[in-house]
Parts: structure tokens; sequence; C-alpha cells
């Protein structure tokens, strides 16, 4: 990876430190670090704004002195805890970087299963040493998520710039529905396909339904999330409970809500 | 008002003098419903067959194209120790939007007294609002529209020129001059008396197709006197707080402004994003204080903004009775519903 040090950096006329900045994994597919490396428009900018001291996907050296940390993947393994525990010291900020980070992700599907079951279905009988899949802040203390499988690349070079500049890093707090209207998109139900759009947080520009393909919650429940109506509409529409905890289940976001359906207590 | 016929026939002719260096605006169909039905747009033509002007209503209004979801409102770029600012009122060329139907010309016309008419008017709307031509088009009330208890039924101005359907001929409302030197153009003839009996047989048949209704009597007093009643709750509890309404509500104006830094830093960028009294922030101000954190006080004030403190002021309603807000939304909140239940009725 090229020097990204040279050129120092201002904002209006006043200078602006580099924060160094590490990219860590844990357990994940590596899929929201390569969305950063992935656009090479704006790959040059990203870097001179950032001194990127540990990053896997792209470069061989490393370094443990960082300000900010960007945690991908979920924790299965105590020696990942023990890692994750290592970071938060190093670590000025802590950021959990995509759904794995934020909610265990994709990988916390097998948390349904009984663990002996999943290891022998995946790993067959050669030894391994695997846990429940965990979301960080079940282990550390999280300055900042997000969102995402994967990540939305447009949305993590606003949020690091605003990191850089200090200004404050919101997240929509309304739905997926909100952008899919904004980009005039015909509504799945409409067509008679299932989507979690109306309680799932905005940020992903509405990615699936502009393709025509129902909202899987990736990024988990936006706030004041109407999770009894949500039912009630699958209900009405004609889609199972079974349809329902399937979408909801998939990537954690939506635990404590799939908890209540099945202890009977969403009403 | 004048008021001319036109054969069906020369009506092609009428969008070529129209479409000769301006940008069409009309009814298309997007794609369909799962049971079949047709899902209407308002989008750009660039053929004539492709317009239908036997449409129900498009589920986006027309309100996209002079207040679009997103806006830049400026960009900044820093020159040295200098920095430049430029605004655009995004007015490229002019629009003709043919085939409006009146409750979506009254909305225009309602938007107008906001965003025009007030202490500040509203460039960004200004610009667009005013570099457009509007063909209106008569339509069939569907059983989600009210806009015959909204008073929104037929548009009295807001419009160059209106097309009622008479059979093998329109009949033609002209309002502008602009409206009057393009029929010129084409062939266009006097109506005769047998015109203007068709034409209010065709009003009056239109009347008898209305099912939905809003009663509107009294309703500002009401709204007031029932500002604690328990509905609120009840259809609250029901509301996603999704937007959706506000989004595909011809009137509905609020926008946010988001400010964003460009990645090199000597760039930003100011956007109106439109956005609505529904989402659960809406209300929360400097300081984090939420003054309506609970659903069921947002849903409301969107109802109180329509049909009471709009009346106050402007001795009309927010709302053209449209329906699409009720049509579009996932929990089934529409508004002869909520009204009903406010005036205690079973609807
Ligand atoms: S497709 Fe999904 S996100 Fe879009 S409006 Fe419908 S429910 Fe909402
Ligand atoms: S639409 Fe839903 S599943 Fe798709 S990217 Fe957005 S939040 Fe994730
Ligand atoms: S009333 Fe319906 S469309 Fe409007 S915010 Fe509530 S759920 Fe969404
Ligand atoms: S409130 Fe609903 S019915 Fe009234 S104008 Fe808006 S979308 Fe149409
Ligand atoms: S306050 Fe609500 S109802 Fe009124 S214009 Fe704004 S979004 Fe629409």
């Amino acid at each position: 990876m090229a020097e990204t040090t040279a050129r120092p950096k201002n904002f209006l006329g006043v200078p602006v430190a580099k924060p160094k900045v590490a990219f860590i994994e844990l357990s994940s597919c590596e899929g929201c670090q390569l969305q950063i490396v992935n656009n090479e428009a704006t790959l040059l900018d990203f870097l001179s704004l950032v001194q990127v001291v540990n990053f896997r996907e792209a470069m061989t050296e490393k370094s443990d002195d960082y300000d900010i940390a960007f945690v991908e993947g979920s924790v299965t393994r105590k020696d990942e805890a023990e890692k994750l525990r290592t970071v938060r010291n190093n670590a000025r900020v802590l950021v959990a970087l995509g759904s794995c980070a934020c909610f265990g992700g994709v990988n916390q599907l097998k948390n349904r299963f009984d663990l002996d079951w999943v290891k022998r279905e995946v790993y067959g009988n050669s030894f391994i040493d695997t846990d429940k899949a965990q979301p960080l802040e079940d282990f550390v203390h999280v300055d900042l998520r997000i969102y995402g499988c994967p990540i939305k690349k447009e949305e993590v070079e606003k949020i690091v710039t605003n990191l850089v500049i200090g200004r404050e890093v919101h997240h929509p707090r309304y739905p997926v529905c909100m952008e899919c209207k904004a980009n005039e998109n015909i509504c799945l139900y409409d067509l008679g396909e299932p989507c979690l759009g109306p309680i799932t947080r905005a940020g992903c520009d509405s990615w699936c339904p502009n393709n025509r393909a129902g909202c899987w919650g990736c990024r988990g429940p936006a706030d004041d999330a109407n999770m009894v109506q949500m039912r009630k509409i699958m209900t009405e529409q004609g889609f199972s409970d079974e349809t329902l905890i399937d979408r909801l289940e998939c990537f954690g976001g939506f635990k404590a809500c799939v908890d209540n359906i099945r202890k009977g207590q969403l009403k | 008002m004048l008021f001319r016929t036109l054969k069906k026939k020369d009506l092609p002719r009428l969008y070529d003098r129209l479409s000769d260096g301006n940008r069409i605006v009309g009814p298309t169909v997007k794609g369909a419903e799962k049971d079949g039905k047709a899902i209407y747009a308002f989008e750009e033509i660039s053929d004539f067959n492709n317009i239908h002007l036997d449409y129900t209503s498009t589920k986006i209004p027309a309100k996209k194209f002079f207040m679009p979801f997103r806006e830049t409102m400026a960009s900044f770029r820093m020159k040295g120790k200098e920095w430049d600012k430029m605004v655009s009122f995004n007015m490229n060329s002019p629009l003709v939007f043919f085939g409006m139907h009146a409750c979506d010309v009254n909305a225009l016309n309602k938007l107008d007294k906001v965003l025009l008419g007030s202490h500040y008017p509203m460039p960004y709307y200004a610009a667009k609002r005013k570099n457009m031509f509007i063909v209106g088009i008569d339509c069939i009330p569907q059983p989600y529209c009210f806009c015959r208890s909204m008073g929104s039924d037929t548009a009295l101005h807001g419009f160059d020129m209106f097309l009622t359907d008479l059979g093998d001929h329109y009949f033609v409302e002209i309002l502008s001059d602009t409206a009057y030197n393009f029929l010129r153009q084409i062939t266009n003839e006097e109506p005769a008396e047998s015109d203007h009996a068709r034409y209010m047989k065709v009003a009056a048949e239109k009347n008898r197709k209305f099912t939905a209704h809003v009663d509107t009597t009294d309703l500002t007093k009401i709204l007031d006197m029932e500002f604690q009643a328990d509905v609120w709750k009840k259809w609250g509890d029901q509301c996603l707080s999704c937007g959706t309404c506000a989004n595909v509500c011809p009137t509905c104006y609020c926008y946010g402004v988001d400010e964003s830094v460009g990645l090199d830093l000597s760039r930003a960028q100011k956007t109106k994003l439109l956005y609505s009294c529904n989402l659960i922030d809406f209300a929360e101000v400097a300081g984090g204080h939420n003054f309506r954190p609970e659903s069921h006080t947002r849903l409301k004030y969107r109802y109180y903004h329509k049909h009471r403190g709009f009346v106050e002021a402007f001795e009309e309603s927010l709302c053209v009775g449209c329906g699409r807000c009720g049509e579009s939304c996932l929990a089934g909140i529409t508004v002869p519903e909520v009204i009903a239940s406010v005036r205690g009725e079973e609807s």
C-alpha cells in the first residue's frame, strides 16, 4: 500500500490530525473490509484522510499503535475475545463494523442449534474451537456502530470524514421505507413479497428493494420499530411466523423480538 | 374561462406542439401489482403512446418534479483560503404535465400558499412551479378517493388547460394565454349546446361514483375537543412511523437539511431531504428533548396539521382527498377511518 502520510490535511484552513486507523477482523467473511478497498475512485481520498496502520485486506505490516479501530466480525472463540479486549485497550475509538460486529451477523444463526451438532455438521471430525457467535458489545464497550451486511462504503466514508473533522456521527433513526419511497420503488408487498423495511433502520438507501428484493433487516431495528404491527402485516399478507422469524433471525439485530415471538410475548 | 372542444384524434397533435422544445411528464405504467392491477407513475415521456390518460392515480405524486425527495441546495468548494458557494434552483427546462387530475392540481395550489405566498417563499419550488404548463384531465373516482369531501374534485385554477372526456371529443377549459396559443395551432371548435349538456351529465355521473367520504363539518372544533381522545392511541399503536404517508402525499412539504463534507475536505454540500412528522425525531430539538416521542402523538400531529392548523391559517385543509396515504400505508391507516373514529362514528 502506498505511503499515505505525505500531505498534511486541513479543514477550513485549520489543520486536522490524521488519525491512525486499524482494521481488525474476528469471525467474518471480510466482506465489509472489502467494501472499503472496493472503490478506487475515492480510495485515495480516504487514505489521505487517515493513516492506516493495520489492514490485512490490503497490507502486510502491522502496528498496535492506533486511534480508531474498526472491528469486523463477531466473537466466536476465547482467543477472539482476548484479541478484542486488547484492541479496546489500544484504541481511543472502537467501531463495530458491519452486522457481525454489531449483532453477531449471519454467524449467530448457528446459536439456534446445539453447538456440538453444528461443529460436526460443518467441520466433521477435525477438532475446531468455536463457541456461540456474539456481538462485540457482549465483551467490550463499543463507541460507534456501522450497520449493514455488508456495510455501505459511502456511509463509512461519511462517518470517517465526520470523525476526522470532529462532527457528530448520526444514523438515520427511521426505517428503510423512507428511503425506499424516495427511490420511488414499487413496494414489495404490492408484488406479494415480504419485506422488513418498515422496521429496519435505514442508511443503506433501500439497497434490496431498489433491486426488487425484500429487506432482511441486516441493519437491525429502527428506533421505536413497531414489531407487533410488522407481525400483523406479515400475517395479513399471508406470510407465516416462520417466514417472519427466518428474516428477523438472519443477522441477529432482532434477537429480542424473535425471543418475544417464541415466548408468545409479542402481541 | 374559455371553453372549446377538441376531437380525440387531434390530441396527439396537441402533444406534438407541446413537446416541441419542452420536456413532457405524464402518467405511465410502471409495473403491475400481484393481482394484475397497473401501477402508475408520473414519468418523463418521449412517446405519446406511453401516456395512459385513463390512469387511476399514481402511487407517488407529481411533487417529485418540483419538490424532489432529495435536492442539492448549495455546494461549497475551498479555493486556497477562500471558498465558493454554488446555488442552483435545479430548474433545467420547463415541464409540461400532460394529464393531471383535479386533486393533484389542487394539491399544487395548496403548496403555493405556503411555498410561494408566505413571507419567505421557497425559491427551489418557485423556480420549477413557475416554469410548468399543466394539462388537466378528468378522472373516475376510485374506492379510496374522497376529494369531493375535501372540495378538491374540480380545479378552478392552477392549470393551463383541462380536458374532460365527452366520448369522441374533449371539452377543453382554457385558463392561460399560453394554452390558448397552443390550442390555436390545432383544429378545435366552439362547444355546442349539446356539449354543455353532455359535460354536466359526465360531471353528475362522476359525482355518483364516490364511495369514500370524510365529514368535515366543524372538523377543526371537533379535533380541538378530541385532542385527548383514546382513538389516537389506537391509531398510534398501529403506526409504523415509516413516513410513507408523507412521502406519497401531494401536499406534504416538510423537509430536513443534511450538510456533508466531502472526503477530500475541500468540498461540502447542503441537501434537502423530504421528511415526515411521523418519524421519531421530527420534533426532537437541540439538547435532545423530543416533544413527540410516542407514535400516537406524531400521528395525531399529522392530522392536526392537515385538518386543523392549516385550515385556521388558510381556510382550507392541507388534504385533497387523493387517498394515496391510506392506499400505501401498510398498517391500513386511512384518512376517512381516522376522521370518522375521532368523530365517534363507525366507518
Ligand atoms: S418495499 Fe419494503 S422498504 Fe419499500 S416501502 Fe415496501 S415495505 Fe417499505
Ligand atoms: S434493504 Fe434491508 S437487508 Fe437490504 S441492505 Fe438495506 S437493511 Fe440490509
Ligand atoms: S400512518 Fe401508515 S404510512 Fe404513515 S407513518 Fe404510520 S404506518 Fe407509515
Ligand atoms: S393526506 Fe392522504 S388523502 Fe390527503 S392529500 Fe395527502 S395523501 Fe392525499
Ligand atoms: S407536518 Fe406532517 S402532515 Fe404536515 S406537511 Fe409536514 S409531514 Fe405533512
